[in-house]
């Protein structure tokens, strides 16, 4: 019907060997609303990085307006009139909305270096208005709210249109993910008006949402586009296929047999809460369980996880360790109490990469390898070696520094880590398998059921159902910060679909 | 799939609306001083005092408005001593003095104030396109520069003759020191810089979300060594101002003056991870240190005693400065 305002030809980008964006093509047209749903995982985020000038493609064509661009950083992509909104907010909390809104493009509002404040605040307003939103534009940034900061960044992306004679293109990266259902339709509804001046890629996991708002649905996986639909003429289910589609045969062969559960508790959880993270958790964790926490990004495991490691501090609510009531105030108290947690930020919180293996993995135990004062180097040495062996860690030799290990050799490392205090009892797994590829995948797999079977208490959070369902010997859905959902280890194992209904 | 380090790139920091809601605490805390002290000693409140308070305090303040910006963004500057050195010795001995003919008068304290921003944009310039830590990078600074001023000092320090210098230095103008007047002047420079510039309102932004800023292609690294050399600026005015007051160049003249700047700083309000405070604070914060010392005089606490007494205060006023701040896995440096 008209002309596209972005083409995207042969994209291409490869993180470490790893494609996560396979010659890719599509376009998008003016006033258009694209949906871009896949897996975690899939390349959607990358894709809108590329297009937004955070990375750079190694392969393909980018044209914006008949143009063909070069989109070396995000002020080239502004400068085209691609803006992003990003998922983890890219706002300076310490300045006002006015200044988040207009920065870098403040104009006439700072002549010579000096600022107008009226007409910087005057401004700001414009775009404000143009979302609806009722924020004073001299509100110090921190002050808002989740929702209120997203409005903010969505201004600023609207207010491109003002620098560049385009309608502009704006990016979502996953805008309703942490947002409740009020918080969910109020963006929608943004979508639907910025659909009068602007055209709107946006990423989400809720599909009934892509549905309600998109014209064109692209499904990715696996960093390609496997299709792209029209709105009217496909359903969830339809969509559900396409993005799942080769994990869905799979999913047998991850329902290895598994080990029974005993019947000792070892760590329960009563009315658990943290302020904007999560309310009323309760459960309980066996030895030799897997207890599986199913959710959408930001619902509140993540934050779970940290607290029952000390991290974060529970507002209200019990937790009990064997039988003891226990206070966290910080990891090492964890740790004391026999709990391990491998993070989701491996790179940035598992590992220490300029350490070798060897003292990455006895780090938190180094108390049990001590004769007197001294570090006994030759069981320790013995030690990391055992590891190494029964875990099949990948590596030249037990002192090569851990960032020059794969993704999946140093989530053993941290695995290992916890596994040799002879204490351990509890094991707190967050997003284990992220960024891993399938055949490390199936390892990993293969290594959470025989930690369990030796007895083992694991929670984990997962990054996809699927895993969490093969994995689970009972699964707690979580949605908003509550539980939404249980499925208990005495019933049967629930389907995707039963656990999908709860997450969104 | 991004790789997970990736993912925090753009994080925006978890909001914390305490501190900017409690500036006032560092100001309360300044006039609670003053009520002890007039308290405790009946001489304290009087206009002689209040002169005594303006006239130690107007170099320092000085030097606090210049590092304000620089903490601001996140930066340090450890290089103050030296540069003020360096400013002192350039300004001795350009103007009429013992050593050279020159006689420049009052174009000497530009002179100075010259070299010191020169020295700042020097670190500056090392700092972001080098690369390297501004904490290291000032520290050389600093040596070098006092070595600049050593070589100009040589044996001899040179005597300042220029009566009209000296008494800038020295002397009061209808009662007020000389050079309060020429502080405060400095200080509403910077408040108008911080809040009604581009400058002073990229500060904030750099030390609030350096990487956003980033990240929206804002030219961080010219407001950085703006920055810089805006502070060295100031370090050589202190410098020229302290010796027109001590009457020669001499390489000392700053001795003290970094850890007083940054404490002043610091316990105004201005948090050393940057994005938090401003001018204002930081001018409470030089007063505040100003009255300490000279109501410690007052209540008769032994000159012995005193140094102890000031690093136990400074210790408590850091504590309730930071304090808001605080969380569990927070690091601290």
């Amino acid at each position: 019907m008209n002309e596209p305002v972005l083409r995207i030809e042969g994209l291409s980008k490869s993180f470490a060997g790893v494609r996560a964006l396979d010659d890719v093509s599509f376009d998008v047209r003016a006033r258009e609303v694209i949906g871009l749903i896949g897996e975690n995982g899939a390349g959607k985020s990358t894709l809108l990085k590329v297009l937004a000038g955070v990375l750079r493609a190694d392969r393909g064509r980018i044209v914006v307006h008949g143009l063909p661009v070069s989109l070396a950083n995000v002020a080239a992509a502004t400068a085209s009139g691609i803006s992003m909104v990003f998922q983890e907010q890219a706002l300076v909390p310490n300045v006002t909305v006015a200044e988040n809104i207009l920065l870098g493009h403040e104009g006439p509002a700072a002549r010579a270096g000096f600022y107008d404040w009226r007409k910087l605040y005057a401004r700001a307003a414009t775009q404000l208005d143009k979302l609806g939103a009722r924020i004073s534009p001299s509100a110090l940034t921190a002050t808002l709210s989740f929702g209120e900061r997203q409005l903010v960044e969505i201004a600023r992306a609207v207010a491109m249109e003002e620098y560049t004679r385009h309608e502009p293109i704006i990016l979502f990266d996953e805008p309703t993910s942490m947002l409740d259902a009020k918080g969910v339709d109020t963006v929608l509804g943004l979508i639907e008006r910025l659909r009068r001046r602007a055209s709107v890629v946006f990423v989400s996991h809720r599909l009934d949402e892509v549905l309600r708002v998109s014209d064109r649905i692209c499904v990715m996986v696996d960093g390609g586009f496997v299709a792209t639909r029209e709105r009217d003429k496909c359903t969830i289910v339809d969509l559900e296929r396409l993005m799942l589609g080769r994990e869905l045969d799979s999913e047998n062969e991850h329902r290895a047999p598994v080990s029974k559960p005993s019947a000792k508790v070892v760590l329960s959880v009563r009315a658990l809460a943290r302020r904007n993270s999560y309310q009323d958790i309760s459960f309980e964790l066996h030895a030799g369980e897997v207890l599986g926490i199913a959710e959408l990004a930001g619902s509140g495991g993540e934050s779970l996880c940290r607290t029952l490691f000390g991290a974060e501090r529970a507002d209200t609510g019990e937790i009990v360790v064997e039988g003891q009531q226990v206070r966290l105030r910080e990891p090492a108290d964890a740790v004391r109490l026999g709990i391990g947690y491998v993070p989701a930020e491996r790179r940035l919180e598992g590992i220490i990469g300029g350490l070798g293996v060897r003292e990455n993995m006895t780090l938190v135990h180094l108390d049990e390898l001590l004769q007197g004062p001294f570090i006994d180097l030759a069981r320790e040495r013995e030690v990391v070696k055992s590891w190494i062996k029964r875990l099949h860690i990948k590596t030249p030799t037990a002192d090569t520094q851990a960032h020059d290990l794969s993704g999946g050799n140093q989530q053993k490392v941290v695995l290992a880590k916890w596994l040799i205090g002879e204490k351990l009892k509890i094991l707190i797994l967050d997003h284990p398998l992220r960024g891993l590829d399938v055949s490390v995948k199936a390892t990993m797999f293969a290594l959470i059921r025989e930690l369990a079977r030796a007895g083992l208490g694991i929670l984990l959070v997962a990054d996809t159902v699927e895993e969490v369902i093969a994995l689970g010997h009972s699964v707690i859905v979580m949605k908003d910060g509550i539980v939404s959902g249980r499925f208990s280890a005495s019933a049967a194992k629930p389907s995707r679909l039963q656990v999908l209904e709860r997450m969104v | 799939m991004m790789p997970a380090n990736h993912q925090g790139a753009v994080g925006s920091r978890p909001a914390a609306a305490g501190p900017e809601s409690r500036w006032w605490t560092p100001l309360l805390a300044l006039i609670v001083l003053c009520i002890c002290f007039s308290l405790a000693a009946p001489g304290f409140a009087t206009v002689e005092n209040l002169w005594t308070i303006a006239d130690r305090s107007a170099i320092p303040l000085i030097l606090a408005v210049g590092t304000t910006f620089i903490i601001l963004q996140g930066s340090i500057d450890l290089s103050i001593e030296g540069v003020m050195a360096a400013g002192s010795l350039t300004f001795a001995l350009c103007v009429l003095n013992s050593r050279t003919g020159l006689d420049f008068g009052i174009f000497g304290v530009m002179l100075a104030t010259f070299v010191g921003a020169g020295l700042g944009l020097l670190s500056g310039i090392v700092i972001t396109f080098l690369r390297v830590p501004s904490f290291m990078v000032t520290l050389g600074v600093w040596s070098a520069s006092t070595g600049i001023a050593m070589l100009l000092s040589g044996d001899q320090p040179p005597l300042i003759k220029d009566p009209m210098l000296r008494a800038l230095g020295l002397e009061r103008s209808l009662g007020v020191p000389n050079l309060f007047p020429v502080a405060l002047t400095v200080v509403l420079l910077g408040f108008v810089l911080q809040c009604f510039t581009r400058f002073g309102r990229y500060s904030m932004v750099i030390g609030g979300g350096e990487d956003v800023a980033r990240l929206l292609g804002l030219p961080v690294d010219r407001y950085k060594v703006l920055a810089f050399a805006f502070a060295g600026l100031l370090s050589g005015l202190g410098g020229a101002l302290e010796s027109a007051r001590i009457g020669l160049g001499h390489v000392d003249v700053g001795a003290g003056q970094m850890f007083a700047t940054i404490t002043a700083v610091v316990i105004g309000g201005t948090s050393l991870g940057g994005g938090r405070g401003g001018v204002v604070q930081s001018a409470v914060g030089a007063l505040t240190l100003a009255v300490l010392s000279d109501g410690m005089v007052f209540v008769g606490v032994s000159p012995y005693a005193q140094k102890a007494v000031q690093g136990t205060l400074i210790l408590f006023a850091a504590l309730i400065a930071t304090w808001p701040l605080r969380g569990r896995l927070r690091i601290v440096k």
